[in-house]
């Protein structure tokens, strides 16, 4: 059969094939579309993209996760998962096909999970169950610490670890149970009421990562409450950071993880308790070196007031006060003595000008009888004989009347 | 606190826990801060704080986590998975 020039259009495979893709790529339902089914064919090259098929009973549906998208993944896709994914239809033109490039995915009924997760939040937040002013304070050096959770999960390991790693000396009792699963939640309330019973200062109530509805024992009316009512302060900490439990709302303190719950539970660690040991010894040995000192600084205080009054003192102050007379005698003495030199220099001055030799030497005489000795000083006693008395001896003379 | 020094004598530093040992260190340091002691009861004070200090070293030296589990309501001890 030969095709009519006019009735029927001539276009190359790229032609055809990009008016594919504008009528389904211009479809801007199609731009942004929740596509439910079963993963087949997953396949995850070095690339980092992921490729799959989604199925239902009677189609399939080519799907790739780009590498960024591919990494925020929080559910570990496999063969055979429900799931709901969310993306774009679009055209691979090399290969003439069409392909959902999906940017997020979760397992199938988590719409609905979360709905219930909204509506019971909402109605225990009413109720006062997650009110700030409930909150108890976690202690800071807990001697025993109990720990729920599942016996063989690695969240058990790692809390162990770092317990061991920063506190030692704590005492830590273990209450298993099931995380997952009908049996989880009564099994959960039960662990925490029984550990209650064991009176333990913090309890840590914890789980691995996984899906939201692994989780979901942990969103259970009866073990929100159970968490709300315990004796001891609880520590959450379910799944990874971005989880959040209705346990982490009603739980006294919210960790991201099983070890920053193990971490919060011991905030003081064997290296701060070695630090203050340290500094108390460091204190100890100051206090008692001050103490002798000061015992010592007292006795030799005492010791200079016990001079200050001793007798020798007294002695020293007599001695002091005799050389002082005896300083005050000396000088008494010596000056009268140099009065008295000072005196007789005088006199003998004046004897000195009273002794006739002097007179003699001026060329005077002193005549004497020499009978009775008598100074002849008139005429009338000047007979017979006399002696004459001059500067350097005597003679005699006689008158004759 | 003659409660307190009658407690003392109760227990040697040997048998005390560690939070124990470390309150009484606490309380004695405290009193040779305040200084109100005769002197030997001071140095007295002194060798027990350092009997104190090396008990406490020593617990912290061999400290060792004891993880036990609940059966029903009774403890049993708890043997962990090698890793």
């Amino acid at each position: 059969m030969q095709p009519t020039l006019f009735s029927s259009i001539h276009l190359t495979v790229s032609q055809l094939t990009f008016r594919i893709r504008k009528l389904l790529e211009g479809d801007l339902e199609m731009q942004d579309v929740w596509v439910e089914g079963e993963i087949s064919n997953l396949s995850r090259p070095n690339s980092g993209h992921v490729y799959f098929t989604l199925k239902d009973k009677n189609a399939s549906l080519k799907c790739m996760m780009w590498k960024p998208d591919a990494a925020r993944l929080r559910v570990n896709l496999q063969d055979g998962m429900a799931v709901e994914a969310h993306g774009r239809l679009t055209v691979y033109e090399p290969q003439g096909s069409y392909q959902l490039a999906v940017n997020l995915i979760q397992p199938k009924g988590e719409g609905a999970l979360y709905q219930e997760f909204l509506r019971l939040k909402a109605m225990l937040e009413v109720e006062g169950l997650f009110d700030p002013e409930h909150k108890r304070s976690i202690p800071q050096f807990p001697k025993k610490i109990g720990i729920v959770t599942s016996q063989t999960g690695a969240a058990l390991r790692d809390m162990l670890n770092t317990i061991r790693r920063r506190l030692p000396l704590a005492r830590v009792i273990l209450a298993p149970s099931p995380v997952q699963g009908v049996d989880a939640p009564p099994a959960l309330v039960k662990a925490i009421q029984s550990l209650n019973h064991q009176n333990p200062e913090v309890i840590l109530l914890a789980r691995g990562g996984g899906s939201i509805e692994d989780l979901w024992a942990f969103n259970d009316e009866r073990v929100v409450r159970a968490v709300a009512n315990s004796k001891a302060p609880v520590i959450s900490g379910v799944g990874h950071e971005t989880d959040f439990t209705l346990c982490d709302f009603s739980a006294d303190l919210r960790a991201p993880t099983p070890t920053a719950a193990a971490e919060l539970a011991t905030p003081i660690t064997i290296l701060d308790l070695s630090r203050d040991l340290l500094s108390a010894r460091a204190r100890l040995n100051d206090l008692t070196l001050n103490l002798l000192a000061e015992q010592k600084t007292i006795v030799s205080s005492i010791t200079a007031r016990l001079k200050y009054v001793s007798p020798e003192r007294q002695l020293q102050s007599e001695y002091q006060h005799l050389d002082e007379f005896s300083r005050r005698a000396f000088s008494a003495l010596t000056h009268r003595i140099q009065l008295q030199a000072s005196n007789v220099d005088g006199i003998s001055k004046r004897l000195q000008s009273l002794n006739p030799q002097g007179i003699l030497s001026r060329g005077y005489a002193i005549i004497t009888r020499k009978d009775n000795g008598a100074v002849v000083s008139k005429t009338s006693q000047a007979h017979g004989e006399m002696k004459v008395r001059v500067s350097d001896g005597e003679f005699e003379i006689n008158r004759k009347s | 606190m003659a409660k307190a020094s009658a407690k003392k004598t109760e227990k040697t530093v040997e048998e005390l826990s560690y939070e124990e040992a470390l309150t009484e260190l606490e309380g004695i340091v405290e009193s040779l801060e305040d200084g109100q002691n005769p002197l030997e009861e001071s140095l007295n004070l002194f060798e027990r704080g350092q009997a104190l200090v090396t008990h406490c070293g020593a617990l912290l030296e061999s400290a060792q986590l004891k993880v036990q589990k609940l059966a029903g309501e009774s403890l049993i001890s708890f043997e962990e998975d090698p890793e």
